[in-house]
């Protein structure tokens, strides 16, 4: 029924075997790196291919380590506000001054802007193509009742959209309005199959522009000035938080080099975010 | 259907060429849940070993519990984790949020049902004179245990195979505690997720592929080994 030789051989094979996986798993999890710098932005600036393409030159110079979360601006703020993250860099002015004032973050730059642009079907069925002002258009879209697609997900973009609805003076309604709670990737694809319109920043629209039969229809009302700003978590609340790390990355990304990087960062020719730090 | 074909062709490509991005997040994933399953084994089978052959009361509730926890969803168990690890939360301490060791403990918690249960199932499929054998002949528990593990050794490699097919392909844990870092804690369904966001669905379809060839694999070697064990037994 059984060899007691086989199954020493075995038991001596198992406990080897496991004691190898264990000691490589503690000896892994042990290894102490250069503390990484956990960076929480908006899908926008990651799914562009803009920090990929910049940050590597930001490790090389300060031998840092830079953890990218790409999430939207709300959900980037509650991780800095929960110190899950070191430092954020969102595009929402206003939230951004209440998490300042309620003391989650110090030293807020700002670092670049785009535009933010309202898209939707090649024939347009609400007629915003030529309008001036973004508010209007999207009465527009409202009392034609044609269907608009959100993010629906507290994001840079989000807030942006409720701000223009609250200043347009309509209350989105489920008949023809879809909140759908995707990344802005997502929500393009979306609107593209549901031939409707959607507002988006400019980055991740060049970015799928290709892959879309969405149409351009409304940009260029500066109500749709898209700022991009870079804040430390308050290293006060959380003793443990990459402070120094923080810095290093806000003082690159404000720096004539950071700059010059993001400025040169250009998809199909086309510039994505223009830099603000040292204007300003 | 144009558009499908080509996607699938570059996805080829993609994999063939030996894309070095891709490839990085297939190894990632694979480390993270080779290590998670490794660690969980052990003491897994040596819970599936009490429960068959121990003697006290609420055995058949623990078994319950066990057998429900085997459909828990992923996102539960990643939120559970993200309360727990959060820094506001009570191991925040531990800064283990969004990194391997997280995701790595995410998945331990997802596959040990699934290895006590189907582990259990093995060893109570288990001849009962094995282990009477092996104590009467002097062997100490511990290594009697270990007779019995021998002697069903197919059944519980195969539920092996099944806990790290469940957790590869999971995604609900690694997106809420990993966070889809480039090179850190991005693995092959979070990649997917991501890529097809971004429209990018050649390199979707491409780790796609990698989970379809490895989902076969394991199946393939599942029904050798069960084909296996009705030889031996």
């Amino acid at each position: 029924m059984m060899n007691i030789n086989i199954v020493i051989r075995f038991d001596k094979f198992l406990v080897k075997k496991y004691l190898l996986w264990f000691l490589f798993f503690y000896l892994n999890s042990g290894i102490i790196q250069a503390e990484p710098i956990r960076l929480a932005t908006t899908t926008s600036t990651d799914n562009s291919g803009l920090l990929q393409e910049i940050i590597p030159y930001f490790e090389q110079k300060t031998r840092n380590v830079v953890h990218v979360l790409s999430v939207g601006t709300g959900h980037a703020l509650r991780l800095g506000q929960d110190g899950n993250v070191d430092v954020v860099l969102v595009h929402a002015p206003n939230a951004e001054m209440h998490w300042l004032e309620a003391g989650y973050g110090v030293n807020r730059r700002s670092v670049m802007v785009n535009d933010f642009v309202i898209l939707g079907p090649k024939n347009d069925p609400a007629g915003i193509r030529g309008e001036r002002n973004a508010v209007k258009t999207l009465q527009k879209i409202a009392r034609g009742k044609h269907i608009f697609v959100s993010r629906g997900d507290d994001s840079g973009t989000h807030k942006k959209e409720m701000a223009l609805w609250k200043k347009a003076r309509m209350t989105p309604s489920v008949t023809w309005y879809r909140e759908t709670g995707q990344g802005m990737g997502r929500v393009l694809q979306m609107a593209d199959e549901l031939n409707a319109y959607t507002i988006s920043d400019r980055a991740t629209w060049l970015v799928l522009r290709s892959k879309l039969s969405l149409k351009l229809l409304f940009e260029g009302d500066p109500e749709l000035h898209n700022i991009y700003s870079i804040i430390a978590v308050n290293p006060s609340r959380y003793p443990g938080i990459n402070y120094m790390g923080a810095m290093s990355l806000i003082a690159w990304l404000t720096s004539v080099d950071g700059q010059n990087k993001i400025r040169k960062f250009k998809l199909d020719g086309q510039s994505l975010f223009f830099p603000t730090a040292i204007l300003d | 259907m144009n558009g499908l074909l080509l996607t699938t062709q570059q996805a080829l490509q993609l994999l063939f060429t030996g894309d070095s991005e891709l490839w990085s997040i297939v190894l990632l994933s694979f480390s993270v849940s080779l290590k998670a399953i490794l660690l969980t084994t052990p003491f897994a089978f040596l819970v599936s070993f009490a429960l068959s052959h121990g003697k006290f009361p609420g055995i058949r509730i623990i078994l319950a519990i066990f057998n429900s926890l085997l459909s828990v969803p992923t996102v539960v168990i990643g939120l559970f984790l993200y309360v727990l690890l959060t820094r506001q939360g009570p191991f925040g301490d531990l800064r283990l949020l969004f990194t391997q060791t997280a995701m790595i403990i995410g998945q331990m918690i997802l596959c040990f049902p699934t290895l006590v249960a189907l582990g259990y199932a093995a060893i109570q499929a288990a001849d009962r004179r094995v282990w009477e054998t092996a104590r009467t002949l002097g062997a100490p528990p511990w290594f009697s245990m270990l007779t019995v593990f021998f002697e069903v050794r197919f059944a519980l490699l195969a539920a092996v195979l099944t806990g790290f097919g469940r957790i590869i392909s999971e995604i609900g844990i690694s997106m809420m505690i990993g966070g889809n870092i480039l090179g850190y804690t991005r693995n092959i369904t979070t990649a997917i997720a991501m890529e097809t966001s971004k429209g990018e669905f050649a390199q979707g379809i491409a780790l796609g592929l990698v989970l379809l060839l490895l989902s076969f694999l394991l199946t393939a070697l599942l029904s050798y080994l069960q084909g296996h064990k009705e030889f031996t037994t």
